[in-house]
C-alpha cells in the first residue's frame, strides 16, 4: 500500500478537519490515521492516507492540498511515507 | 506507524535547519566515445550525456516533491577528458573545446556543474595529461559550468612534484584569466591527493575508471541539523555529545539514501554511493563552524579546533555507515571558508589562519577549500601549500584537496564575493617566505613506507 503523510500545520480555526477530509473524500483518498493536537493555539494534525485510488497524480494533490491551505491559512504538506520510516525506523 | 512527534521532527530538520540532500551526481563514463578524430569525439560526448541525463533534473525534481525534500543541485561527473580526448587533442585549444561540449550539454540538460576535466597524474603525466592540465586555465575562463580537478599524489604513488609546480603556476594563470570576475575560475579547480572516483560534490567530481557505465552518487548534508541537536546537550560530556552527532548523522544519511534509491530506480541506473559530507552553505545557520561553536569554542579556530573537528568527523562516519552500506566518496565535514559564514566570521575576528586549517585537515573530510589569498602570491608559494596538503594525505592515507583563489588585484584585508553557494571570503595572509628551490627541484616524492602493504 502506498501511503502518504499529510501534515497540517497553522493558526487554529473552525472547519480545518472538516475540509481537508472533504478535499480526500472526493480525491478517492482513503484515511487512515489522524493524529491532532492544539499547542498555544496553533493546530497540528498528521494524517496517514492510502492513495492507491487516488484520482489525481500526487503532485497535483500536493499542489491542490497546498492551496486549499492557503484559503484556510494553514500550511499543508504531503510527503510519502517512507522518508519518515527511514530516518525513524531501523 | 509513524506519529505527529516524528513528523514534526523531520519536517523541522527541513524547514528551520536546512536539512537538503545537496547534490544527486550522475556519473558518466566517456571512455566508449574516445576517437581519433576531434569533431567525432566532441559528438559521441555531447550525445552520450544528453542521452543519459536528460531526464536527471526533472527526476530529482520530482523525488524532492514526493519526499518534502530539497534536492538542492543536479550534476554530472565524466570520466577524466586526460583519458578521453587523449587520442584526439593535441594542442590546449582542442582540450578547451571538449570543454565547451561539456559545458553545452550542461547547459542543454539543466545541471549546475558537471565535473571531470580532470586528470590522474599522481606518479606521472602522459603528454595528453599535461596538456590538458595546460589548457585548464583557457578551459575555465571560457565555460561556466565545467568544474576541473587533478589528483598530484596518492599514498601507494607518492607525489608528483613536477605536476605540483606546474599545478601552481595554472592556479595563477586562471586567476588571470578570469580576473574581471575575481578570479572565480580558481573556484572551479581543485587539486587532490587520494582522490576519490566516486565523489559527488564539485569541483571534485570526476566519474573515476574503475566505475560502471553510468552511476547515482548522492551528497547528503545538514551541518544546521547537527548544531540543533547540540543545542540540546549542552555540558554534558563527550559521551553525549558523540552519541548525538551519530545519532543526527544517521538520520540524515538515511534521507540521502532514500533519495540515491529512488533517483536509481527511476533513471534505471545503478546507484552508486552516498557520501555523508556535512557541507556548509553560505546560508545563516548552515555552518560546520557552528557546530565546532556549539561543541565549546568561541571561534572555529581556537585552540581544541582540531580535536573537536576530529571527533565530529568521526561521529558523522558512524553514524552514517550504519544508515547506508555504501558510503564512499569524501564523507565527513567540509571546512571551506568561503562557504561557510561561521568559518568567515572566524578569518574575520582573526581566530583562523591558513594554519590552523591546515592543521584542521588532517582530521576533516578534505581539505584546504575555497581560501581567498592575495593576487600577488608566487605560483611556487601555491605549489609548496599543495604540496604540504598532499604531503599530509599521502602520510595520513586520507584524501586532502586544495582550492584556493589567488584574487588578482587583491590583497589582505579586502574581501571577495563570489556569489551563490560560494560565498565570499575575506582574503586571508601568506606566509611570505620563499620554497622557490624545494619547488623547482622537480621529480617525485616517494610513497611513504606505511604504503607497502604487499
Amino acid at each position: 500500500m502506498k501511503k502518504t503523510i499529510i501534515t497540517v500545520v497553522g493558526k487554529d480555526t473552525v472547519g480545518i478537519i472538516a475540509k481537508v477530509c472533504t478535499y480526500l473524500a472526493e480525491n478517492g483518498i482513503n484515511i487512515l490515521d489522524i493524529s491532532q493536537t492544539i499547542v498555544q493555539d496553533y493546530f497540528n494534525m498528521m494524517m496517514i492516507v492510502d492513495t492507491n485510488k487516488a484520482t489525481k497524480a500526487f503532485g497535483d494533490m500536493a499542489d491542490e492540498l497546498a492551496s486549499l491551505g492557503e484559503e484556510i491559512g494553514v500550511v499543508i504538506k504531503c510527503q510519502k511515507e517512507e522518508i519518515f520510516d527511514k530516518m525513524h525506523r531501523i | 506507524m509513524i506519529n505527529l512527534y516524528e513528523v514534526t521532527e523531520t519536517n523541522k530538520m527541513i524547514e528551520e535547519e536546512n536539512l537538503d540532500v545537496r547534490t544527486i551526481t550522475l556519473g558518466i563514463s566517456l571512455l566508449d566515445c574516445i576517437d581519433s578524430d576531434l569533431r567525432r569525439l566532441n559528438n559521441k560526448i555531447y550525445a552520450k550525456i544528453y542521452e543519459a541525463a536528460k531526464d536527471l533534473v526533472s527526476t530529482g525534481e520530482e523525488i524532492s516533491r514526493e519526499f518534502g525534500i530539497p534536492i538542492v543541485n543536479k550534476r554530472i561527473s565524466v570520466t577524466p577528458i586526460a583519458l578521453v580526448g587523449g587520442a584526439a587533442c593535441k594542442s590546449v585549444e582542442d582540450f578547451a573545446g571538449i570543454a565547451k561540449t561539456l559545458d553545452k550539454v550542461a547547459h542543454e540538460v539543466g545541471v549546475n556543474f558537471i565535473g571531470g576535466y580532470s586528470a590522474l597524474v599522481s606518479k606521472g603525466m602522459t603528454p595528453a595529461d599535461e596538456l590538458l592540465i595546460r589548457s585548464i586555465p583557457m578551459a575555465l575562463s571560457t565555460t561556466e559550468r565545467v568544474c576541473s580537478s587533478v589528483n598530484l599524489g596518492s599514498t601507494k604513488t607518492g607525489i608528483n612534484m613536477d605536476a605540483v609546480k606546474l599545478m601552481g603556476e595554472m592556479i595563477v594563470q586562471t586567476a588571470e584569466y578570469t580576473k574581471e570576475d575575481d578570479s572565480l575560475g580558481c573556484a572551479k579547480l581543485v587539486v587532490f591527493c587520494n582522490a576519490p572516483d566516486d565523489n559527488p560534490f564539485m569541483a571534485g567530481a570526476f566519474h573515476g575508471v574503475t566505475e560502471a557505465d553510468k552511476i547515482i552518487n548522492v551528497g547528503v548534508s545538514g551541518p544546521g541539523v547537527v548544531k540543533t541537536a547540540l543545542e540540546q546537550v549542552r555540558g554534558e560530556n563527550f559521551e553525549v555529545l558523540c552519541e548525538t552527532i551519530k545519532k543526527t548523522a544517521f538520520k540524515v544519511t538515511r534521507v540521502g539514501q532514500l533519495v540515491a534509491q529512488e533517483a536509481s530506480k527511476m533513471l534505471g541506473v545503478p546507484f552508486g554511493i552516498v557520501d555523508l559530507s556535512l557541507a556548509p552553505t553560505p546560508a545563516i545557520g548552515d555552518s560546520v563552524a557552528d557546530i565546532l561553536c556549539e561543541i565549546g569554542l568561541e571561534y572555529a579556530g581556537a585552540p581544541g579546533t582540531t580535536a573537536a573537528l576530529a571527533l565530529l568527523n568521526d561521529q558523522v562516519k558512524k553514524g552514517g555507515v550504519m544508515a547506508s552500506s555504501y558510503v564512499g566518496g569524501l564523507s565527513g565535514a567540509f571546512i571551506p571558508v568561503s562557504e561557510d559564514q561561521g568559518m568567515i566570521d572566524a578569518v574575520t575576528a582573526g581566530a583562523l589562519t591558513l594554519e590552523k586549517l591546515e592543521a584542521m585537515t588532517c582530521v576533516c573530510s578534505v581539505g584546504l577549500d575555497m581560501i581567498a589569498i592575495p593576487g600577488d602570491t608566487k605560483a611556487t608559494t601555491i605549489s609548496g601549500i599543495i604540496a604540504d596538503e598532499m604531503a599530509i594525505g599521502m602520510v595520513n592515507q586520507k584524501t586532502t584537496a586544495v582550492r584556493i583563489i589567488p584574487v588578482i588585484g587583491k590583497g589582505v584585508g579586502e574581501t571577495v564575493e563570489f556569489g551563490g553557494l560560494l560565498g565570499y571570503a575575506p582574503i586571508m595572509p601568506v606566509n611570505p617566505f620563499s620554497c622557490d628551490n624545494f619547488v623547482n627541484r622537480g621529480g617525485r616524492i616517494p610513497a611513504p613506507i606505511h604504503s607497502f602493504k604487499n
